[in-house]
């Protein structure tokens, strides 16, 4: 069952449809609600190999719907410290519940810098109706 | 910049909330509630898709059978009036320029159901070699073509049933169509051909009648699952039928174009072949992808029914065997994949054979 539109206030969003909760060094990724129902139910997530190091705006991983591929879009940098088995043997999980059930990895982050430069959920949806 | 052509059932997909896509010069509906949800009521009951973009040819004549024999690779020998065949346009070197299902409406008079991407090029195929006492036009304009297809189609539409590849004048819920029991999903079904201005109360009868619409979407999971080619995917004009696995729609003793072609890689055995194959792995095969030995994926998807990845590709002759391992290059990951016999689905029960 698809989940309905929201996008929560306590997460951080990046403009190519991800977003992290940042808790103390760490942060959980995944893709907004766009994002999955801009796909249609995923088939498929080839995440990223357990203790990588991942970029922030660059490519993690990727989910597949029947019709197409996505690239995860890392919106922080740090290291795999966690993947969602769960999503791995069961993708429309994501569809189901992209913010909670259906989160994708889980990093150690390297900069916490940059969360400062994510969007909160007001400038992300203003993305959003912009488009 | 080109304008997409409009199907007349378009304002009924916008109104379902469909997502439209371009497709051969079309805007059409890839999906309503999503692909998955609709291939399934396909194979489990029965949906309904408009395929009022595909091509309606008609040739006329006393002779009109002498044209289509000297251009088809099918026998149409074997057809009498009100069945069809499934058959192939080919080109000098026994190239598929497209594949499509050829109606019988009477010894003089016969439907050429084509794709939509080669409507005008088989046009103008057939019109160049056009011979005395032979017409050939173009009423795809005139129609709408609605496939309702699934184990429930029949019944759901009131229909009886009717061997596959049969077709007569009918009616549904006393709209006037030709009603064909064909169909590119591998179960039971019909499509039905309606005048244009007919169309958007025919599929508002059919979709109160229970069909779950249906869009581009699932139809190519359908198809693939049960491996009828895709023109432009798996055959094409460079590609030859007894690569593809299509010499039974070739009467190889006729003298079609390209037969003498056709004859020769038949007799020699084509190099390479056109298989169906699974993934062993987590992946989504897709079109393009090489296969290790020297091969390409033609066409691949998930498939819903199996819950894997699926395709077919052209492989060397060798490696074309059922429970051959292949190795696909999935975006610069090498992921295993077995070759298996066609259909990859095939349904349980049958009761009266598919299309």
């Amino acid at each position: 069952m698809a989940a309905t539109e929201t996008y929560p206030d306590q997460l951080r969003y990046h403009a190519e449809h991800d977003w992290a909760r940042i808790e103390g060094d760490e942060a959980t990724l995944g893709i907004t609600w766009f994002a999955q129902d801009s796909l249609g139910e995923l088939v498929h997530f080839e995440p990223p190999a357990q203790g990588s190091t991942v970029a922030k705006d660059s490519s993690y991983g990727e989910v597949e719907s029947v019709k197409a591929v996505s690239e995860l879009i890392s919106p922080l940098s740090g290291e795999i410290i966690a993947i969602n088995q769960k999503v791995v043997e069961a993708p429309e999980t994501v569809n189901e519940d992209p913010y909670e059930e259906g989160w994708l990895v889980r990093i150690r982050l390297s900069d916490s810098g940059e969360a400062d430069s994510l969007l909160d959920a007001a400038a992300y949806k203003q993305i959003l109706e912009e488009q | 910049m080109q304008t997409l052509s409009r199907t007349p059932l378009f304002d009924r997909h916008v109104a379902l909330g469909a997502r439209t896509v371009p497709f051969a010069g079309w805007e059409m509906p890839v999906q309503y509630q999503g692909v998955i949800p609709e291939h399934k009521a396909v194979r489990a009951d029965c949906g309904v898709f408009d395929v009022s973009h595909m091509g309606e040819l008609e040739v006329e004549g006393p002779r009109a059978q002498v044209l289509l024999q000297s251009l088809l690779s099918n026998d149409l020998e074997r057809l009498a009036d009100g069945q069809a065949q499934y058959t192939l346009l080919t080109n000098e070197s026994g190239g598929i320029i497209d594949d499509l299902i050829v109606y019988r409406l009477s010894p003089f008079r016969f439907l050429l159901i084509v794709n939509a991407s080669n409507r005008a090029g088989d046009f103008e195929w057939l019109k160049e070699r056009e011979i005395a006492g032979s017409d050939v036009r173009d009423i795809s304009d005139e129609y709408a073509l609605l496939a309702v297809q699934g184990p429930r189609a029949l019944d759901r539409l009131g229909l009886d049933d009717a061997p596959a590849f049969s077709f007569a004048e009918g009616e549904i819920d006393g709209i006037a169509c030709m009603i064909n029991r064909t169909g590119y999903t591998g179960e039971q079904g019909v499509e039905l051909m309606v005048p244009a201005e007919d169309a958007a109360r025919l599929w508002d009868r059919v979709t109160e009648r229970g069909a779950t619409p249906a869009g581009l979407g699932a139809r190519d999971t359908l198809r693939l699952e049960v491996c009828y080619p895709l023109h432009g995917n798996d055959i094409g004009p460079e590609t030859d039928a007894i690569s593809a696995g299509l010499g039974w729609v070739c009467a190889l003793d006729g003298d079609f174009t390209g037969a003498e072609e056709l004859r020769r890689i038949k007799t020699e055995g084509p190099p390479r072949r056109l298989v169906a194959f699974v993934m062993e792995e987590r992946a989504v095969p897709r079109q393009g992808m090489s296969i290790e030995g020297g091969g390409e994926v033609t066409s691949g998807t998930h498939s819903p029914m199996l819950d894997r990845g699926i395709g077919m590709g052209y492989v060397p002759a060798e490696h074309s065997a059922p429970e051959t391992e292949l190795t696909i290059d999935v975006r610069g990951k090498a992921r295993r994949a077995t070759v298996v016999k066609k259909p990859i689905y095939q349904r349980k029960e049958s009761p009266s054979g598919g299309d």
